[in-house]
């Protein structure tokens, strides 16, 4: 698509014109590279709480980042005012960080390859707000009729459209427009006079309103959250200790996002200060483990066309077969190891420098029967669904919350426990994955990672999987 | 500087549209960073931005919208969109604003913005970054490598107007120096950071001291192990016993509390704590990052004494859950531009004890010493708590040697009654705050 046609081209007359003279001014100082990146962002919320429609919230923002490279250097600034002399001021604040004459001959844009991984002829955004409140009090009316014990449900419907384009000093001109939608349910059961316990489900992705319709309804959101707050009513305290973990498939794939995931960004590895630094080429996992980050997954949350530095995404192999194959680059670090883009570079906002992120990220499937991988356990954890994460880069160590656990006992899934903290070490933890599972599932499309501040939409996946050595933290002996 | 008559326009424009009330927020901040990595500067980030919100009620029914767009067409649709959404939404009976004599604003200087941060230049800046990781990278040898340091300054204003006669505005200003030294031996690496924040360039700790405590706080993680699951007293230093204040605060904010989803509702009065255990709100403390004249919705700031030796004595509510719970607000209405009003802290922290740490540490013959939670293991509706962590484990009343790969876990409902001690050295760093804990028991899971 012209530029010309392009929703800046239209709604703010940006020529290639304005985009040359922009980078010229950012490249006005030396530096060996610029880049542009201008966001329109029309958010939606709407949200029940005791049936009750109590907000519902729209809003739009925009502005540009302008970033200039000079070596190792990074200048930014932006501005939430696309007039050609605020940009060009922002421009000149960024240029601030070279200190030369400029490097950069410009000749022109051309423009990314295109392809359309979320082809969503109406966004949800477009849809009228009437049509879209419905999923919430849909939720709300079906958590309420699955169980009498349920006394609080929450439901939250949130959807975005970000209208992107990226102009860079090498001739890369992209534009994108990025869909995205999600629903979530939150309900607290409780039993006569007993403790209350919580139950939550959600999904979305880059998807239209029939999603919500036929993929994935309200109704189906809303009874899952309610099944895993009955299912936490009979819990008991999760054991402590060392024990065999199994994984369910889904959702729990969280363990790759942490253990692996963050510690393979380049940012980390090119500063050498991730305990993945200079391991390329070494086992880091069973064999049985191979890894994956694709951004070019059809409809799901963590997929772009082109990523934040108009790069095209691909489908990167992080570990194969235990070995480690390689990193997540954005430009910087590419350019700094020598090495190509994957198409990681990413960014919460116009407000923030990108840098590499993960964007769907799973195990591929094994050969085992999830039913086997059971039976073979003679006593351990059996996860099937988890809270968040987090991972200490450097150390490598890991913990992510299991929010729907069972114990494990003579090969048959028994009991539900409550409160189960996973720990292991990054480069460790998947040595001892000794069975994989055929059933490899992504999650419905909920997963927000955060990183120095920025958050961004991705998504994770597993099949089934068995560790056969893993700290579990509960309180019961 | 925004003027004011921006948010009266936008509340007037959305009454003549049909809106009963209105409220409205403009805020605009300036940002600055300056990082440096292995003594090179690495990023300058400098830039401001600005955006407006608006809060409608069509009687009992309410709407929201935002924008990054301030001028008069901009706001003409933030006006329509706020409206367009209170059409869809459902009556609540207890939607409304604040009532006009809850309204009002601290007065006195709170010293929330300091001109002293704008009068240094940019390649100061970079010199305090610079020094701060010097001092760190150059205390010890086995620190090898840094994640870097940063000088950041922040300068910023928020006005806020609604349909009951509220107006009014303030400007804060803050500025920090952090770094983060990585220490390596054998192939183990660890990484820790430390930082100093405050409203006043003149308040911050010197680089020389940020970037040895940083050091320090690095190099004591060498080595560490796991250790073999057992129950034992848990200390928390008083940067990792912030987070047990902020679960407390989640416990007591007027959401959880109405909805039932916390292990603290219904415990008004009642013994929720042990004796060493006073809580307090207090958002008029000047200088400080919880400090505010008035909170989100127009009610003055003000000090709620929450847990007094051990006794839960207040929630903390917005009007909207004071209503729900036929209290009156305690003014700690809290929100980013607009929608309804969410519950926010001032200086939220737990009262100093009488015992040194040192004199906490000694006391103990086994246990353990945390200096790093991670991860989200907290239900506030249970109270059940489990966390990864590590730190150093004490015998003899002596640290022995550094942990990590653990966690620990409890009932948070157990863990404040089990509160056998709080040091003397509370530090405001940040809006929460706490001296360092003394645990009875936990579980440690390691080996």
């Amino acid at each position: 698509m012209p530029l010309s046609d392009s929703f800046f081209g239209q709604k703010f007359g940006i020529t290639e014109h304005n985009l040359e003279s922009y980078l010229s001014e950012a490249l006005g100082a030396g530096g060996d590279y610029a880049d542009l990146y201008f966001e329109y962002l029309a958010t939606s919320q709407l949200s029940i709480d005791e049936s009750i429609v109590k907000s519902a919230v729209q809003g739009v923002s925009l502005g540009v980042g302008v970033r200039v490279l000079s070596g190792e250097r990074t200048g930014y600034a932006y501005s939430d005012d696309l007039s050609p002399e605020k940009i060009r001021k922002a421009a000149r604040v960024a240029a601030c960080i070279a200190n030369g004459p400029s490097k950069v001959d410009k000749t022109g844009f051309v423009e990314a390859r295109r392809r359309d991984l979320y082809p969503i002829v109406t966004a949800p955004s477009e849809t009228s707000l009437a049509e879209r409140v419905e999923f919430v009090k849909r939720a709300d009316r079906a958590a309420r009729a699955a169980d009498r014990r349920v006394f609080q449900v929450q439901a939250a419907y949130a959807d975005s459209l970000r209208y992107v384009l990226v102009a860079t000093s090498d001739g890369v001109l992209s534009t994108d427009r990025q869909p995205l939608a999600r629903l979530g349910v939150s309900v607290l059961a409780r039993e006569g006079d007993g403790v209350a316990q919580s139950g939550y489900s959600g999904g979305g992705g880059r998807v239209g309103l029939d999603f919500f319709e036929t993929e994935k309804t309200p109704e189906h959101f809303a009874r899952e959250a309610v099944r895993q707050a009955i299912v936490q009513l009979n819990a008991a305290p999760a054991p402590a200790g060392e024990m065999t973990v199994v994984l369910g498939p889904g959702w729990p794939g969280v363990l790759l996002h942490e253990a692996v995931g963050h510690g393979l960004e380049a940012d980390f590895n090119r500063k050498k200060v991730s305990a993945f630094s200079d391991r390329i080429g070494q086992q880091v996992a069973s064999p049985l483990c191979t890894v994956i980050d694709d951004g070019t997954m059809l409809n799901r949350r963590g997929s772009l066309n082109v990523d934040d530095e108009g790069a095209t995404t691909q489908e990167n192999v992080l570990i194969e077969k235990g070995v480690l194959r390689g990193y997540l680059f954005d430009k910087l670090s590419s350019k700094l190891l020598r090495s190509r883009t994957t198409g990681s570079g990413r960014r919460e906002s116009y407000q923030d420098v990108p840098m590499p992120r993960m964007t769907n990220t799973f195990m591929l499937a094994g050969d085992s029967d999830p039913e086997d991988i059971i039976r073979s356990t003679s006593r351990g954890l059996y996860c099937a669904n988890f809270g968040g994460g987090e991972v200490d880069i450097t150390s490598g160590n890991f913990v992510f919350s299991a929010s729907e656990s069972y114990l494990i006992e003579d090969g048959h899934i028994t009991r539900p426990v409550r409160g189960a903290m996973l720990t292991g070490n990054g480069p460790e933890a998947l040595k001892h994955v000794n069975m994989v599972g055929h059933d490899l599932k992504l999650d419905e499309g909920v997963g927000i990672c955060r990183k120095q501040g920025q958050s961004v939409p991705v998504g994770v996946g597993i099949p089934t999987i068995k560790i056969d050595r893993m700290t579990v933290g509960g309180t019961a002996g | 500087m925004i003027d004011p008559e921006m948010a009266s326009q936008a509340v007037r424009l959305a009454l003549e549209h049909g809106a009963t009330d209105a409220e409205c927020t403009v805020s605009e901040g300036e940002e600055f960073s300056a990082r440096v990595r292995m003594r090179a500067l690495e990023k300058l980030t400098d830039a401001g931005s600005r955006g407006a919100g608006l809060r409608v009620l069509v009687g009992k029914r309410v709407g929201s919208s935002h924008t990054s767009d301030l001028s008069s067409a901009g706001i003409r649709q933030m006006v329509e969109s706020a409206l367009a959404t209170a059409a869809i939404s459902t009556e609540d009976p207890y939607a409304g604003l604040p009532d006009a004599s809850d309204m009002g604003s601290l007065n006195g200087d709170l010293k929330l913005y300091s001109d002293d941060i704008q009068s240094i230049d940019t390649p100061a800046r970079i010199q305090a970054a610079l020094e701060t990781e010097e001092a760190a990278l150059s205390w010890d040898t086995r620190i090898t490598n840094s994640d870097g340091a940063s000088f950041k300054a922040h300068a910023g204003e928020r006005v806020f107007a609604n349909s009951r006669g509220f107006l009014g505005s303030y400007r804060t200003s803050s500025c920090s120096i952090s770094t983060s030294p990585v220490a390596r031996q054998g192939d183990a690496m660890e990484r820790d950071s430390w930082y100093s924040s405050a409203r006043s360039h003149s308040k911050l700790d010197s680089p020389a001291a940020v970037g040895r405590r940083a050091a320090e706080r690095t190099v004591r993680r060498l080595g560490a192990r796991k250790v073999p699951t057992q129950k034992v007293p848990v200390i928390f230093d008083s940067v990792t016993a912030r987070s047990l204040i902020d679960n407390i605060f989640e416990a007591v904010e007027g959401n959880s509390i109405y909805r039932k989803a916390s292990f603290l509702a219904g415990k008004l009065g009642q013994r929720v704590a042990s004796e060493n255990v006073t809580v307090i709100d207090d958002g008029g403390m000047p200088g400080l990052f919880g400090t505010s004249p008035f909170d989100d919705e127009g009610v003055p700031s003000r000090r709620t004494v929450v847990i007094e030796r051990g006794v839960l004595e207040s929630y903390l509510l917005n009007s909207y859950t004071a209503r729900k719970l036929g209290m009156r607000t305690t003014g700690n209405a809290a929100r980013g531009l607009t929608g309804n009003a969410g519950v926010g802290h001032g200086n939220f922290f737990l009262k100093n004890g009488t015992h040194s740490p040192e004199e906490i540490i000694r006391g103990i013959r086994q246990g353990l010493y945390v200096t790093e939670l991670i991860g989200h293991g907290v239900n506030i509706v249970t109270g059940d708590y489990s966390r990864g962590a590590a730190g150093l484990w004490i015998e003899n009343g002596e640290f022995a040697y550094p942990v990590s790969e653990i966690t620990i876990a409890a009932n948070l409902r157990q863990m404040l009654l089990d509160v056998e001690a709080a040091g003397s050295d509370l530090e405001f760093r940040g809006s929460v705050a706490s001296p360092t804990l003394l645990i009875r028991e936990m579980t440690v899971s390691g080996s």
